[in-house]
């Protein structure tokens, strides 16, 4: 049934659809409409979970890491400090093994304090072992939530898996989302299976003690193999998603890019800008093309190298920054096609940092410097709309 | 109950990695005697983390949930929700040392206290960060030397069951490795109970407090009989002395507390002033008892 | 059950024959000894093993040698010997 829903409370119809049974909730802009949303759900019976209303993100996790240890579907939601603030406990969770789901709206992070879009919070625990997405609607953000926990109670994955989402621009807007029916969803999604362990005592067992050099090494490489396993999965569930739904997105999605010549590579829901931006391109002979990574985390090297060996040029545009190292995405994607023979010309982009607007102007005016520093072979990064005499009193 | 009456069934296996003469591994047999197998550990970091033994084997025949050290609390509520949902009847303990507890843990102590989640919380104290080896805690008594506090500590030991007391919540007991029937009571009665149960469990540590290892029982009997550890329970609000305590509210009855001090190398370089400072400390305390159990 | 993360499973010595730390070993004599098991009950180790009537007698494979039964026994049945 189509129902108008802003991003946080597409979550939240997602929990409530995913049959969670505890979820922790801390609340912190601007995830606050989805722990409001899901506490009346509960409290009004429709979702029959326990709400633990914790003291603080970092209780959160750890509410969510007892929870999955007895076997439980455990969910959770949170933001820029929330998400560094549980940051040990998010780590945990991953070596720990355990299928929690938690959606990430993704803002700023300070000081200054400052609520608005920003991506570097979910880039900063990029290797604290989740699979990561980040969405650019709000379907797909409820997608994406119900598909992430068949592929994380996956036995070939066990992993626990974060979905972005853009703050305001996709929390706060409304857009019409498919809401499936309860009953093919949990035809999708069967009740979490106790494999391969659960806090149990009829079958005692210690769950993380002191591990020697001797051991350690193996158990990591068993982490690392299931994140590599994941990325299967990831594509298998989403394929069995496109059958059942109708709907399907795949590790990348590809817009016009099969003859593109210049790619906009970016996440999120600003892609739909970048996308507007290249099809009026495109009306002027351009051969623009947006490439949106869909999953983050393992990242789609091989899919990516593929798709970009036969591009002359590609705009990374990040919305993160690591300081003195640029973009985060841009390292990623370079590392990603440094063994093709043929390699794209790449120029960076740091742009919509503290949740300025970027505006499909904006990607035009992207596209057409990609183009004028690929003729002039002059690669590299630039930030956007930088007016440093706005700050200077 | 009498000690014959006991489990003979070890639920904590010998041949862990525990100093001879450690509390914390008697605290957790004692546990086992009272709780049998049908319960799960969360156990934060701490000397508990490393007792277990290494991977991959444990001395624990109770499931055990390993976890960060500022998070057992949260920890168990969550334990405690899905066991809820899954309609299980199993009772959730944490066992957590003084640091994990007074310290970095309290935050989530506090909030699991104030949701009166049901999880029972005993509290290990050997009043240190025994497992890093020997730094002061807040629960660190006045004038103790540890490895940070080489004068001996200047604040005066933090008064955790206070504050748990004062979230009421249906259950704060004091123990002792000492009184093990005392202890293991009171670990039943919790069990019993719904909602946050805290216990505070005296563990004199021979290692961390200086004095042979054989002592470790006798200086926990000290404590009590000079005052310095008070036996108690509230339950529901009512506060109640347990085991030797109920009589010593006299001052003569306790023992000097000299006789305590004199035990522990820890408390060799107290001056007189430190030690006059510590009777005080004592004695308003059995002043604050005298009033609460005359109303 | 596969072993996926940390997992351990309970064994006596997961540290090992804890009785080669011991450099002093508790001896019974059984003539003082009456059966009170209060070294069974302070034993933090769990290496006093109580018998059927009671008596009680040491697993020498991983007692630490701490010395809390000999320091505790009411008729000094125990006696800490050199190893």
């Amino acid at each position: 049934m189509i129902q108008v829903l802003t991003g946080n409370h597409s979550v939240a119809y997602a929990a409530l659809l995913s049959d969670v049974e505890v979820v922790s909730a801390y609340p912190i802009t601007p995830q606050t409409q989805i722990v409001e949303k899901i506490a009346e759900f509960v409290e009004t019976g429709k979702l029959r979970a326990k709400y633990v209303r914790v003291e603080s993100e970092h209780s959160a996790m750890a509410v969510c890491i007892g929870a999955s240890s007895a076997g439980a579907r455990t969910f959770t939601a949170t933001s820029s400090h929330g998400l560094l603030y549980m940051s040990e406990m998010v780590y945990w969770a991953s070596a720990a093994r355990l299928p929690i789901v938690m959606p990430v709206v993704c803002r700023t992070l300070g000081p200054p304090w400052n609520i608005w879009n920003e991506h570097t919070d979910i880039m900063l625990v990029r290797d604290y072992g989740w699979i990561q997405f980040f969405a650019e609607s709000n379907q797909e953000v409820l997608d994406t939530i119900i598909q992430a926990y068949r592929i994380a109670e996956d036995e070939r994955v066990l992993l626990p898996v974060m979905v972005g989402l853009d703050a305001f621009t996709l929390s706060h807007t409304s857009e019409p989302v498919d809401v499936p029916e309860i009953e093919s969803v949990r035809k999708f999604l069967p009740p979490r299976s106790n494999a391969p362990y659960v806090l149990d005592p009829s079958a005692p067992i210690t769950f993380g003690n002191l591990t020697y050099p001797s051991h350690h090494m193996e158990l990591k490489f068993m982490h690392h193999r299931a994140m590599e396993e994941a990325k299967h999965v990831v594509a298998e569930v989403d394929s069995e998603w496109s059958k059942v739904f109708g709907r399907s997105y795949g590790l990348l999605d590809q817009f016009m890019c099969d003859d593109a010549e210049v790619i906009i590579l970016t996440i999120g829901s600003s892609a739909g800008d970048a996308k507007e931006a290249a099809s009026l391109l495109r009306r002027k002979g351009v051969a623009a093309g947006v490439l949106r990574i869909r999953l983050l985390n393992p990242f789609p090297s091989h899919e990516l190298s593929q798709i970009l060996s036969n591009v002359k040029a590609v705009a990374v545009v990040d919305r993160n920054l690591s300081p003195g190292n640029g973009g985060i995405i841009l390292e990623k994607v370079k590392s990603s096609l440094y063994n093709l023979k043929n390699r794209p010309f790449i120029k960076g982009y740091i742009a919509g940092l503290g949740g300025r607007d970027i505006t499909v102007e904006d990607y035009i005016k992207i596209f057409e410097k990609t183009i004028d520093s690929f003729r002039k072979g002059d690669s590299g990064s630039e930030w956007l709309n930088l007016n440093l005499e706005a700050i200077s009193s | 109950m009498n000690i014959k009456d006991l489990d003979r069934e070890e639920y904590f296996l010998p041949g862990n990695a525990s100093c001879p003469g450690c509390p914390a591994s008697l605290g957790l047999r004692l546990l086992g005697k009272a709780v049998g197998n049908k319960a799960v550990l969360v156990v934060p970091a701490g000397c508990t983390t490393v007792i277990q033994g290494p991977y991959p084997l444990t001395f624990s025949k109770l499931p055990l949930l390993n976890i960060a050290f500022a998070a057992s609390a949260a920890t168990a509520s969550g334990i405690s929700a899905a066991f809820e949902v899954k309609a299980k009847d199993i009772p959730v303990i944490v066992y957590a040392g003084d640091g994990g507890t007074a310290d970095i843990g309290l935050q989530a102590l506090s909030g699991a206290a104030e949701r009166n989640e049901n999880v029972t919380y005993i509290c290990y104290d050997n009043e240190a960060y025994q497992n890093t080896g020997i730094q002061r805690s807040s629960s660190t008594p006045y004038g103790a030397w540890t490895t940070t506090t080489i004068k001996g500590k200047r604040e005066h030991k933090k008064d955790v069951p206070k504050i748990l007391a004062a979230h009421n919540i249906p259950y704060v007991a004091t123990a002792s490795i000492a009184y093990p029937l005392d202890f293991i009571e009171k670990v039943r009665k919790s069990l019993k109970l719904k909602g946050l149960k805290y216990i505070h469990l005296h563990s004199p540590c021979p290692t961390g407090w200086r004095f042979p290892s054989e002592k470790t029982v006798e200086v926990g009997r000290l404590a009590v009989l000079t005052g310095a550890w008070i036996l108690y329970e509230i339950e529901n609000g009512v506060f109640k002395l347990t085991g030797p305590s109920k009589s010593l509210l006299e001052k003569g009855s306790r023992k000097p507390v000299e006789e305590y001090l004199k035990v522990q190398g820890r408390f060799q370089n107290l001056t007189d002033a430190m030690i006059d400072e510590i009777r005080n400390e004592i004695e308003e305390k059995w002043e604050e008892i005298w009033k609460i159990v005359r109303s | 059950m596969k072993r996926v993360a940390a997992i351990s499973f309970p064994s006596k010595g997961a540290a090992g024959k804890t009785g080669t730390w011991r450099i002093w070993k508790p001896v019974i004599e059984r003539q003082k000894c009456v059966r009170c098991l209060i070294c069974w009950i302070y034993c933090p180790e769990g290496t006093i093993l109580r018998r059927e009537d009671d008596s009680i007698e040491i697993d020498y494979e991983y007692c630490k040698g701490c010395g809390i039964c000999a320091n505790e026994c009411p008729t000094k049945a125990i006696t800490m010997t050199e190893e």
